[in-house]
């Protein structure tokens, strides 16, 4: 039996590395003042039905993700959106989704999804937010956003409409969809952006689809991977995010560690290999923690990211759940799960 | 019908070790304070005494009194010494036994916990500290015998942990099962609730979503999934402050405050729910879902006694979680709540059917 007075004294030590007001993560070797936080926000897939009437589940997912990444303090520099920010990829998603986005206090980014690009080749996209690649510089390190969901124009032309053309890219194991790239005009702008950037200098791409190649069915790919992976090889330190994926997935290949997004709108599973299609999914350690399948908010979430010294730790904040933390280890230079990594928690078995 | 005997002696009985109503699993009992009649009624004696508070009027049963479904009807937020108000509607005793939490945000794991909270909170019963209570349990012989009688203790070894004990245990009696609803669903009498019960409990099962926090099992039905949601009610209120106020809590949390006190004194705080207890800003506004069985007498309703009647809960459900269906729904409502398009026979419906979850030992309170 807790005496409430422990209770309380437990909460307040518990308060201070957990509470709101959220705090970076210092660490003794980093130069402090150059830490960062930014919130990250990705796959919210809002969807008109008719009208006004949106999906309201995927409505209040990225609702809630604002409400709360407005309560970060210290602030996060800024915002991230991960991509797929609609469904179809119409103006009337595409503004409603921007428009929940609007109640974010800070400056926010924005990656382009395939569901967001396949309508109309990204025209209201980028009308709305400018370019769909782009960098800038922040504290020390240098942001990339590329657009990594374009894809052949071959297969980008063969339809009869926009809207045939998106259906197929928007659905999972189609036969007709085709493998996400980067693409040539993107890499050689890439090579040309890192140019005059130094080796030492962090840093962090920002994608919709994974730079690696996990499994082909579902586009957890990117065609031209293994050219980017080269592309950023020089350099010491980079840290590559992604959204696409709904679910928590970290990865290291050489220099480069890969982090995923949660969606605020629905989960996906880790995807199960068939002998049939190409996968090359890394080993499965940390099983994703459904708190209760029929919650509907269950295994969605957002994250905010702690920069320092160019070394990213994720805090994922998901409802109902616990939340979980990614850290980069400077024992083992990798990115780990702080809990589950060598304590690793049951997945529920009876739905 | 019941003969008026059977209700008189269900009404009084509870310091009796009953056989489990209909439509109630067992009650969970832990291992260190097992049930006996002697500590029953010693916990009864002391739920009903109002010398533990500063002013010496105010008991447990002052806000959870047995003739208005064990809360302080129809108050909707409950008062304490010098009628002072605290900033939550008193959560009926009935059943308590099953909740895996107490008080609205949960911020005790057990009735022996939750029991001793409000003796010293200063809009309650206002003590200092709990040895005035100490002082008269050593020393009043009827208690001085029954503590003996029951722990085997006295003097100075008599401490809270007994008291809790006492009084834990005689909540753990009132419980409340054995309704129409029960007869009809549990206890196969298809004649136990009418037509419009019926279709309520469709409405309940089906279109209006009642069941997916107020869960029922196979057997038994407790009617709340011990879960935590913000479901709009309060939150409204301090949404556009909120990250002041959690910021202005954490800085007195750690200062020391009691978490107590700062839920029932302070109304923005007592608004931000159950994640004062875990600071997971998913918990925002969330609080606990309680039961609906004997809701009919357990009014006005919510957590802040907001809402007056049933059929004002059903409207604001129905609305999707605002009181006015043209109110703006608020970003951390749980994602749960959304309109339920019931039209106005299903909302009748739905009202009958609830107050088809009165145990027969309150059907004179709902009556009144």
């Amino acid at each position: 039996m807790t005496s409430r007075r422990n209770f309380i004294k437990k909460a307040g030590v518990l308060a201070a590395g957990s509470a709101l007001p959220l705090s970076v993560v210092e660490l003794s070797h980093a130069n402090t003042e150059d830490n960062f936080t930014f919130a990250f926000i990705s796959d919210s897939h809002i969807q008109q039905i008719k009208g006004n009437q949106f999906v309201q589940n995927w409505d209040r997912g990225l609702q809630r993700a604002v409400a709360e990444a407005n309560l970060l303090d210290p602030k996060p520099d800024f915002i991230m959106y991960g991509g797929d920010i609609a469904q179809i990829g119409t103006a009337a998603e595409i503004d409603h989704g921007l428009e929940i986005m609007s109640a974010l206090r800070g400056k926010t980014h924005y990656v382009m999804g395939e569901h967001d690009y396949y309508l109309d080749l990204g025209e209201h996209w980028s009308k709305r937010l400018g370019d769909q690649y782009y960098s800038f510089d922040h504290k020390g390190v240098h942001f990339v956003v590329l657009n990594s969901i374009v894809t052949t124009e071959e297969w980008t032309n063969k339809w009869s409409s926009g809207e045939e053309r998106m259906g197929v890219m928007a659905g999972l194991d189609d036969p007709r969809g085709s493998p996400f790239m980067v693409g040539d005009v993107q890499r050689a702008w890439l090579e040309k952006d890192l140019k005059a950037i130094d080796d030492a200098t962090p840093i962090v791409v920002f994608s919709h689809s994974p730079l690696q190649k996990l499994f082909a069915n579902w586009n957890f790919w990117t065609d031209d991977a293994e050219q980017i992976q080269a592309i950023l090889g020089r350099f010491d330190n980079v840290n590559v995010f992604y959204g696409h994926v709904h679910q928590i997935q970290y990865n290291q290949i050489g220099n480069i560690k890969f982090h995923s997004a949660m969606a605020t709108a629905w989960p996906w599973p880790y995807p199960n290999s068939y002998a049939q299609a190409t996968n090359y999914m890394p080993k499965l350690t940390v099983p994703m923690n459904r708190a209760d399948p029929f919650f509907e908010r269950d295994a969605t979430g957002w994250q905010f990211i702690d920069i320092h010294s160019g070394k990213a730790d994720l805090q994922y904040i998901l409802p109902d759940n616990d939340d979980r933390k990614l850290a980069y280890n400077k024992d083992t230079g990798r990115p780990e799960d702080t809990q589950y990594q060598v304590k690793q928690k049951a997945s529920q078995k009876h739905y | 019908m019941r003969s008026t005997l059977l209700l008189i002696s269900l009404l009084f009985s509870s310091t009796s070790l009953l056989a489990t109503p209909l439509g109630l699993p067992e009650v969970p009992v832990p291992a260190d304070n097992p049930q006996t009649e002697a500590k029953i009624a010693l916990g009864d004696k002391l739920f009903h005494d109002a010398r533990f508070s500063s002013t010496g009027d105010i008991s447990c049963a002052t806000c959870h009194d047995a003739k208005k479904g064990f809360t302080d009807s129809p108050l909707s937020v409950s008062q304490g010494i010098g009628n002072l108000e605290g900033t939550r509607n008193a959560p009926t005793v009935i059943n308590a036994a099953y909740m895996k939490t107490m008080f609205w945000d949960g911020r005790e794991p057990d009735l022996e916990g939750q029991s001793a909270g409000p003796f010293v909170n200063p809009v309650e019963m206002g003590l200092k500290d709990h040895n005035p209570i100490l002082d008269i349990v050593r020393t009043d012989p009827e208690y001085v015998e029954a503590f003996k009688a029951v722990f085997s203790k006295h003097g100075d070894a008599v401490t809270m942990t007994e008291v809790k004990k006492a009084i834990a245990s005689f909540e753990r009696t009132i419980i409340a099962g054995d309704s129409p609803f029960d007869h009809y669903y549990f206890g196969g009498d298809e004649t136990a609730m009418n037509e419009s019960e019926i279709r309520g409990l469709q409405v309940f099962l089906g279109q209006g979503r009642c069941v997916s926090c107020h869960t029922t099992n196979q057997n038994t039905a407790i009617f709340t999934d011990n879960r935590f949601h913000n479901i709009g009610i309060g939150f409204a209120r301090v949404t556009n402050d909120v990250t002041s106020i959690v910021q202005a809590y954490q800085h007195s949390k750690k200062q020391g405050e009691d978490l107590d006190v700062a839920v029932l004194t302070k109304g923005n705080v007592s608004e931000l729910g159950r994640y004062v207890v875990t600071d997971k800003v998913t918990e925002l506004g969330a609080f606990k879902t309680p039961t609906v069985r004997n809701v009919e007498v357990t009014g006005p309703y919510m957590h802040d006694g907001s809402l007056e009647t049933l059929e004002d809960v059903v409207n604001f459900y129905n609305n999707g979680g605002v009181v006015d269906e043209n109110d703006p729904v608020d970003p951390f409502t749980s994602g749960g709540i959304r309109p339920l398009n019931l039209d106005d026979q299903q909302k009748a419906d739905l009202v009958n059917f609830l107050k088809a979850l009165t145990s027969p030992e309150f059907a004179q309170s709902a009556k009144k």
